[in-house]
């Protein structure tokens, strides 16, 4: 790739939780990626619709107030039908392993729970992404 | 001999003696118990007089779930409640509305009328338990609602006590509650104080957190000094409105974190308390001692809980706890040990209660005022950390002001990248977390933390609720009241009045929030790095 990796980082629904993921965004800007951080509040639309936009390698979400199931389940088609499916789509936030499963069922190739390390997630995003 | 220096900045020598406090500044900052400048205290006998309310952070569900809850704490002793209301609420939105799909009553509990503060306080005494609202940007009606369940229920208004968190400037750099631009933001904290001055006196319409912006990545001395820059913003918003100092610091109150250093929180909240008095009585020229008073509720924590090990954050929420009774703290909530995965079971609330019930009951914390006063290092320690904040505070103001800064992304920016610093620093090993970077269990740690339940049905209960009372309450009275906000938001007035009689004829949050919406418009978030 002769372009940076560049990364959608989104925080979805109504959660206000962001000290995490500006943490990630400044771990993934200083491994030399590009970083689109969308701010708060983003629905499912607005966030295939940035990612669409932007023309992403990286869709990540931040999500610590525990609706990432029913979110993630809105964002899946959404992401496919703007002919995002082949990109890499990773999660960090408050996942309970209970719904790890169901996570990359739906898509999500990275899951990254609270204590993951930024080393791991940036080399996870390197190694992975198309 | 490796320096230590604290995350405030400060370096900490390895012994303290009395030539440390001279050259610190002394003893002559400090007052007994009770006295100006309260570093000691704000009552002469502090916990003997009244020991700290207990106040667990609770909600979930809908109104009827969090009763219950609510009861089985009060049956086991805690004091006070401290209601988390779930995210749709928080940002002004009504249970079914789409954006609200699939968050209500998750992370607190679902409120959209009058209707609801009726089922959730059902039974409960207002005068025996106060009750502190964790509300920002819908904080107008949510006090609202308070009081007119209070006063349908035949309390006196005039009397009831209670406090709402309503710190809309925090909200924009951490925890992200705002729904208004800024300048609309803080003028609706303004109406809130001017209308309680007038109508609720002994209600505290504020309560200022550092908190959030120590979880944000804000060092001690930091979180304490853009409290104050934002406590002061909101005094000047008052005094603007041709209230006296006196009519509205004393009901002014702080929410301050806990974790870190043991020694450096306990400095911070003894120079932070006489910092505030200084600032109330020499800037603001109060004539009543306690409009200087740091009221406060101090515990939590959660950013130094952690999701490794996590029985071993019982333990941390002990020493919170400790923290915060050595610091004279009016009231105490801790983050539970189930914090990094989910919000409290009922099992893990109980471990917090009883911990802050047994320092009082076992261990001798409520016996005597300030304790550690007079220690060479706690004393020396709270003159440093003073002017800690007071550097912090002037640098505030040369930058144009708290306002301005939260506006342009600033402070956000700053306290992120201090985040991001201390994220690097845990995982080089720099800074020691017990679990995470030292003393871990290999040995694939299996987390037998038991998740509080969520349930759909709760959510659809509530909005089945809603779509009843908008059937049955008056069709006139709440596009009237409503008419009646805008009209008060269009002409600057105050727009409480109106935001009382919306909410008595059962308008609901969301119809609130759009009409102040409709004539503010909507915060946009600066994203700056």
């Amino acid at each position: 790739m002769n372009r940076p990796i560049k990364v959608v980082l989104a925080k979805p629904g109504l959660d206000g939780h962001d000290q995490g993921a500006k943490v990630v965004a400044r771990a993934l800007m200083d491994a030399g990626m590009e970083v689109i951080y969308t701010g708060l509040r983003q629905t499912p639309e607005a966030v295939a619709r940035i990612a669409q936009d932007e023309d992403a390698d990286v869709i990540a979400l931040s999500s610590m107030a525990g609706s990432h199931v029913p979110f993630c389940e809105k964002l899946k088609p959404l992401l496919e039908r703007a002919g995002l499916g082949d990109k890499l789509w990773v999660i960090g936030g408050n996942l309970p392993k209970q719904d790890h499963d169901r996570l990359k069922a739906l898509g999500f190739r990275g899951i990254f729970p609270s204590s993951s390390r930024l080393d791991d997630i940036v080399g996870f995003v390197r190694e992975h992404v198309r | 001999m490796k320096p230590v220096i604290n995350e405030s900045g400060i370096e900490i020598r390895a012994r303290y003696g009395a030539e440390d406090v001279e050259r610190s500044g002394g003893l002559d900052f400090i007052g007994d118990p009770g006295q100006y400048p309260f570093v000691r205290g704000i009552h002469p006998l502090m916990y003997r007089h009244r020991p700290y309310t207990m106040r667990q952070y609770t909600g979930f569900g809908n109104p009827a779930d969090t009763n219950r809850r609510f009861q089985y704490l009060i049956e086991n002793g805690q004091t006070g409640l401290n209601v988390a209301f779930d995210l749709p609420t928080q940002c002004g939105l009504d249970s079914d509305d789409p954006l609200a799909a699939g968050e209500v009553g998750r992370v607190g509990m679902a409120v959209d009328t009058l209707a609801d503060f009726e089922v959730a306080f059902d039974g409960i005494d207002l005068d025996r338990i106060t009750v502190s609202l964790t509300v920002n940007g819908a904080a107008p009606q949510l006090i609202a609602m308070y009081l007119a369940m209070a006063e349908k229920r035949g309390y006196d208004v005039a009397k009831l006590r209670g406090t709402a968190q309503n710190d809309i400037l925090k909200e924009f750099i951490g925890r992200g509650t705002w729904i208004y631009p800024v300048e609309p933001s803080v003028k609706l904290v303004g109406d809130t104080i001017e209308y309680c001055a007038r109508h609720a006196p002994k209600y505290s319409p504020v309560s200022v957190c550092g908190y959030h912006i120590r979880e944000s990545g804000a060092n001690p001395a930091q979180e304490m000094a853009y409290a104050f820059a934002i406590a002061k913003a909101y005094a000047d918003e008052a005094l603007a409105r041709g209230l006296d100092i006196d009519e509205f610091a004393g009901r002014l109150s702080f929410n301050f974190n806990v974790f870190g250093n043991l020694f450096e929180q306990v400095a911070k909240f003894r120079a932070g308390r006489g910092l505030w008095a200084k600032i109330v009585k020499e800037h603001y020229g109060a004539k009543k001692p306690e409009s200087g008073w740091l009221r406060m509720i101090a515990g939590g924590g959660g950013g130094g809980l952690t999701y490794e090990q996590p029985e071993v954050n019982i333990v941390r929420g002990a020493y919170y706890a400790l923290i915060a009774a050595l610091s004279g703290a009016q009231t105490m909530a801790l983050c539970c040990y189930d914090e990094a995965y989910t919000i409290p079971t009922e099992y893990a609330q109980r471990i917090s209660l009883r911990t802050m019930q047994l320092l009082i009951e076992e261990m001798g914390l409520a016996d005597t005022a300030d304790p550690l006063g007079g220690s060479w290092y706690v004393e020396t320690l709270t003159n440093d950390m003073r002017r800690k904040m007071e550097e912090t505070m002037a640098e505030v103001d040369a930058a144009g002001g708290i306002v301005r800064l939260v506006a342009e992304g600033a402070i956000q920016a700053k306290v992120s990248a201090q985040a991001y610093r201390m994220q690097r620093a845990i995982e080089s090993g720099e800074f020691r977390k017990v679990g995470v970077n030292c003393y871990r269990s290999e040995a694939a740690e299996e987390h037998e933390v038991q998740l509080h339940p969520y349930k759909d049905e709760d959510a659809r209960r509530q909005v089945r609720s809603l779509e009843e009372i908008r059937l049955k309450r008056s069709s006139h009275e709440v596009p009237e009241a409503l008419s009646k906000i805008r009209a008060a938001a269009e002409t600057g007035a105050n727009v409480m009045p109106a935001v009382v009689e919306a909410v008595k004829a059962y308008a609901t949050v969301g119809e609130i929030t759009q009409a102040l919406a409709g004539v503010y418009g909507r915060f946009r978030e600066p994203v700056r790095f």
